[in-house]
């Protein structure tokens, strides 16, 4: 069966504060930035899953998302397979 | 009668010995289960202690959840059994949906210890029966996750009926509407980020945890009434 890389970004979901992403937010303008905004910091992992094809990978990682890689509640989450 | 509580105990928690140590001295009697444990062992209440477990990897509670013995506190819970998490308790009970919400991150991004003034929101509930509405009490607080969130449904449903258990008078992590400790619908499962175990001896610096325990002790004694 072939294996896919399955790339997860898990972000906070928009309306819930980020107050790690609003430190860093007002912290680039010290640095002469002044033209940044919306700073989210969320978390990235990578995995290989063992499928017949890329839906069924993706299907089985957006599971995963569900029910432990993100937190639905107060997260958000991309899954790209390739 | 003596009512018994089981503690549970995942890798990294470490507060279990506390919430064992004030149990007993206020005449309950109190047993660790381990994580791998399968069943609740017919306890009449289950706490659900502070610490690290599964080392917050992930997100903090996410991985305890799926521990066998949380199945036992899930039933335990939704057949009405006096259940509380305290601070990685709170957060490991809301990552098994067995209360509405989610810990993050303080909004001011410091891991917080110290004592906080809490009032009482309500006396529905395992944990605050014999306590008064609008009550403060002094109990410490010690974690990085314990900013309270949740959708404005749930917010509107929690002030609605009466699910609000305690909210900080001093706000010090950034939780949504102040709220420190909050219940399911039915008042039997609660969870509050302060520690009340940390606050049951005068050479604590507080006694102010007492009344909570004594009230958790009072419905765990209702529940074994009940069963017996």
């Amino acid at each position: 069966m072939p294996v896919y890389n399955a790339h997860v970004e898990v972000t906070h979901l928009p309306g819930i504060a980020d107050p790690a992403g609003a430190t860093v937010e007002r912290a680039l303008p010290a640095l002469g930035y002044t033209n940044v905004a919306q700073v989210r910091i969320g978390k990235t992992i990578r995995l290989t899953v063992e499928a017949p094809d890329a839906e069924s990978a993706r299907a089985q990682v957006h599971e995963m998302c569900e029910r432990l890689l993100a937190n639905p509640v107060i997260e958000a989450y991309e899954v790209v397979i390739t | 009668m003596t009512v018994r509580v089981g503690v549970v105990v995942f890798p990294g928690t470490n507060c279990e010995l506390d919430v064992q140590y004030a149990i007993e001295r206020l005449g309950g009697s109190a047993e660790l289960l381990w994580h791998g444990d399968e069943a609740t062992k017919g306890v009449d209440a289950v706490v659900v202690p502070g610490g690290f477990a599964h080392g917050d990897y992930l997100r903090t509670g996410a991985i305890a959840r799926f521990s066998p013995v949380m199945h036992a506190v899930g039933e335990h819970a939704r057949s009405g059994g006096p259940t509380v998490g305290i601070c990685n308790g709170f957060q490991v009970l809301c990552e098994a949906h067995l209360l509405p919400g989610a810990l993050q991150r303080n909004a001011g991004l410091k891991f917080l210890c110290a004592d906080a003034a809490l009032r009482v929101e309500t006396t529905s509930t395992a944990l605050t029966n014999l306590a008064q509405v609008g009550e403060v009490l002094t109990i410490p607080i010690n974690h990085f996750e314990g900013n309270y969130v949740c959708d404005e449904f749930t917010l509107d449903e929690l002030r609605a009926n009466d699910r609000v258990v305690f909210r900080y008078v001093d706000n010090p992590n950034g939780s949504l509407d102040d709220i420190a400790g909050v219940c399911n619908a039915e008042g039997n499962v609660v969870g509050l980020m302060p520690h009340p175990e940390r606050a049951s001896d005068a050479l604590l610096g507080s006694e102010d945890g007492v009344v909570l325990l004594k009230s958790l002790l009072a419905a765990a004694t209702s529940r074994a009434t009940l069963l017996v």
